[in-house]
């Protein structure tokens, strides 16, 4: 493999000759991971035990694994164990637990080494990205796409983010998954997880993101029906996959119209393109807004953001790593990406601030009475995103890609240490063979007293989403927030009308729900923690004995998150609170956005000191009264386990059922669009049409002809010699008469 | 001499047409045919008559391959017969579609 890679970068390029020549391998390494842990996933690996029931009428086949795992259903959902019969452990499961973590370690140093190697040689004062091309994958006509790989500050913190949460939920999946029968199968999806995400980020035009893009959907859609063999997981899997080719769809035509209107795909002739474009033209509005229907449906934001609280059925580390920190935030990415598009189509971004905004309230005030765990962090992961495409989309690019970093931080950490949780949970249940669901807030209450480790990390994530200063929420949602107040008052978006209404205003509308979304983000992660670790506990009286804290691989990465989740403010401090480096990650980023920035401002004032000390006030005042509120008024103590509790009534009945927004998309998409196919398009066109009268109809007409023909052989020969006469006749006649 | 040699043979051709297209009996429609090959010698006479002998040559040959069709089509008649007992036309369509 690695004389054929004829890497053709730039020879004079600040890069060429460091560690960034060996680029190509930091996908390449999952890759590989992925090759020989899915080999051994489909070798005959088990043990065989007598204790196990799969194996007697089953055997040693090859896919004695889809037998197991029938056996296997996980009520819960959520963790794993097995109810009916002993667990079997694959026998290759030490080698996967070597290398599935292994080539995350290998591919998180390696960035490590580039990113060091980029420090080095001018670090933020590399202007042009280094590309590496491999080879002409896409030759046709005037359209050239390479297989490249294109470095830059942007791809760089994206590959640390990726690598380096990703080899730390590897890590946790090794304690959290090892008993499952299962275990290369999950490995070898998660490693292929982290090949196609690398890919989505260092890619160097947007086919290739697209592959990476397509491929993380992908994976998402195989690890949120990795227990299959219940169909409601199965169905969360379908279901967010076929949400997302909504979104592709959008994708798909941003692309044919950059290719048909700049001609061209790489983001370096993208960027160069996209100069001679009208300002705010009819053609840059549209690319952008295709391009956020692809984001709306990978990050799930109103309306396409169905698909990710079901996607809570797989594995809880695949929540973590997959739908919470990495994979759906792509679409940020891709605006990040995109900044050069963005900044020149204000009505775009003003469309894409709202619906991020939208989403950000919407999905907060759902958290508020979720009961399963991991419903919560799914809502609070929808909300978050929205904070996210408010900041790209108000060309505030780095506090978008700041918040990213972050959230990928703490969300990571609330999804393993409730992982962690549910871990505990299930094992006491098993213990004990309780069925009661493992996930259900309801049954828990007072784990701080069992789980001390995961009560502390949780809380500082906890209090970095609510933004409490100093942890790493704190700054970038502030950041957010502030520039979005700052865009409100003087900005290109701002000058730019929406439905007759200027975008100044549309921005404070923005501002306002951000505030008040982060209100209820405050209460409803306050909410979560006090039912969970706080109070009494309900897990019932022989369970409570058996729960405890999780192994050390298990504990390991959370710590290492949670001192990320609280200092990773640090990476971009605000000018106000000069507490290191001012403005690191912006001065980091500033080669890939700066410019789009700059344009977006259209030369703002600096907001002054008092102001953003009086909003950064007004952000505090708004967290800490979100966990006053629900110190104040929820009591644990009166909490009732799930099965004695009673049903939600009025305006919580909507929030528990999600204002029945799956209702609503059954009733007014599903339905017709299944009803239409089966009565129009199915019996209709495919049985009717094509079938009778293509199909059949084509035979029966060679029939017909054929019926004919064969009545002209009367085998009489007065008949044959009639005609034979006549046609000599004709042909006479034909010749002489003119 | 020519005109009249060529509407005698004509009339033959007619009447052996006329008997192929009518008649129901073989061996009658049979000898049909040997009245057209025949008429058609005529005219093949009565050119040669004008434009030189290559007309009777022709007449030789037309001669020799009806006698070995009539050798070989009579052979099939009796063949015909002895099957079906019948010479009949409209009682032999074995190769009827």
């Amino acid at each position: 493999m690695l004389p054929l890679l004829q890497a053709a970068a730039a020879a004079t390029h600040p890069l060429n000759g460091t560690a960034a020549q060996w680029l190509w391998a930091v996908p390449l390494l999952p890759l590989l991971g992925f090759v020989i842990n899915g080999a051994l996933s489909i070798l005959p690996a088990y043990h065989a035990g007598p204790a196990d029931p799969a194996l007697a009428h089953d055997g040693h086949d090859a896919h004695a694994d889809t037998a197991h795992e029938h056996a296997h259903g996980d009520t819960g959902g959520g963790a794993p164990g097995d109810d009916h019969h002993e667990i079997k452990r694959h026998r290759f499961a030490w080698l996967v637990s070597i290398i599935g973590p292994g080539v995350l370690v290998l591919a998180f140093a390696l960035s490590a080494a580039i990113y060091v190697a980029m420090l080095g040689h001018g670090g933020s004062a590399i202007e042009q990205p280094f590309i590496q091309r491999y080879f002409s994958w896409m030759p046709v006509g005037d359209l050239r796409i390479d297989a490249a790989f294109q470095l830059d500050q942007l791809s760089m913190t994206m590959t640390l983010v990726v690598t380096g949460v990703g080899m730390l939920i590897h890590l946790f999946s090794v304690g959290y998954m090892q008993d499952d029968p299962g275990y290369p199968r999950y490995f070898a999806y998660l490693n292929l997880f982290v090949f196609f995400m690398l890919l989505l980020v260092l890619g160097g035009n947007y086919p290739i993101l697209f592959i990476g893009w397509e491929g993380v959907g992908l994976c998402s859609y195989l690890l949120i029906g990795f227990w299959f063999s219940e169909k409601a997981n199965a169905d969360a899997g379908k279901k967010a996959f076929i949400v997302n080719r909504i979104g592709d769809f959008g994708f798909l035509i941003a692309m044919f119209l950059m290719f048909a209107n700049m001609g061209a795909l790489d983001f370096v002739g993208v960027r160069a393109a996209a100069g001679s474009l009208e300002f705010g033209g009819v053609v840059v509005t549209a690319i952008c807004l295709f391009l956020f229907l692809g984001c709306a449906g990978k990050s799930a934001q109103i309306p396409l953001y169905v698909w990710l609280p079901d996607a809570m059925a797989g594995p809880t580390p695949v929540s973590a790593l997959i739908h919470a920190a990495t994979m759906v935030t792509a679409g940020v990415y891709l605006i990040a990406r995109s900044n050069f598009l963005f900044s020149i189509a204000p009505v775009a971004q003003l469309v894409v601030v709202l619906i991020g905004a939208l989403t950000a309230i919407f999905a907060a005030s759902i958290g508020l009475k979720q009961w399963d765990i991991k419903k919560v962090l799914a809502y609070s992961t929808v909300s978050q995103l929205g904070y996210m495409f408010v900041g790209v989309g108000s060309g505030a690019y780095v506090a978008g890609i700041f918040h990213l970093v972050t959230h990928a931080f703490f969300k990571a950490l609330l999804f393993l240490g409730s992982g962690s949780v549910i871990f505990a949970m299930h094992e006491a249940y098993h213990t004990t063979g309780n069925h009661d669901d493992a996930q259900d807030m309801r049954n828990m209450g007072g784990l701080r007293r069992s789980m001390p480790i995961t009560f502390v990390l949780m809380w500082i994530a906890t209090l970095a989403i609510s933004g409490i200063p100093p942890f790493s929420g704190f700054f970038s949602k502030d950041e957010i927030l502030g520039t979005l107040f700052a865009r409100a008052q003087h900005s290109t978006i701002a000058q730019a009308h929406l439905f007759g209404i200027p975008g100044t205003a549309w921005l404070y509308v923005a501002w306002v729900l951000g505030l008040a979304a982060a209100f209820m983000t405050a209460t409803y992660m306050t909410r979560m923690m006090l039912y969970t670790f706080h109070g009494p506990n309900r897990t019932g009286e022989r369970e409570r004995e058996h729960l405890h804290e999780a192994p050390w691989v298990m504990t390991g990465p959370l710590v290492i998150l949670g001192v990320l989740a609280a200092v990773g403010g640090w990476l971009n401090l605000p000018a106000f609170a000069p507490l290191g480096r001012v403005g690191a990650l912006e001065h980091w980023l500033d080669p890939v956005v700066g410019a789009s920035t700059a344009r977006v401002v259209a030369g703002a004032a600096e907001t002054s000191t008092s102001l953003e000390y009086s909003l950064v006030g007004l952000a505090v005042l708004i967290a800490v009264g979100g966990i006053a509120l629900a110190v104040a008024r929820l009591k644990p103590e009166r909490l009732v386990p799930k099965r004695e509790a009673a049903p939600e009534e009025g305006f919580e009945k909507v929030l528990v059922n999600k204002y029945y927004v799956d209702e609503v998309y059954d009733t007014a998409i599903v339905r017709p669009v299944v009803g239409t196919s089966r009565s129009l398009l199915w019996r209709g066109i495919d049985v009717g049409l094509i079938d009778g009268l293509g199909v059949n109809g084509s035979a029966y007409f060679a029939r017909f002809v054929g019926w004919v023909g064969s009545q002209l052989q009367s085998g009489q020969l007065g008949t044959y010699a009639w005609v034979l006469a006549l046609g000599v006749l004709v042909v006479i006649g034909a010749v002489t008469i003119r | 001499m020519l005109a009249e040699a060529l509407f005698f043979s004509a009339v033959l051709f007619v009447i052996g047409v006329v008997g192929v297209l009518t008649r129901r009996n073989a061996i009658i429609v049979f000898m049909c045919v040997e009245l057209m090959l025949n008429a058609v010698n005529l005219t093949f006479i009565a050119f040669a008559q004008a434009y030189g002998v290559a007309g009777q040559v022709f007449v030789f040959f037309v001669m020799t391959v009806a006698a070995a069709e009539a050798a070989v089509g009579l052979a099939i008649i009796i063949a015909l017969f002895r099957h079906r007992q019948t010479v009949d036309l409209q009682n032999i369509n074995l190769l009827k579609g």
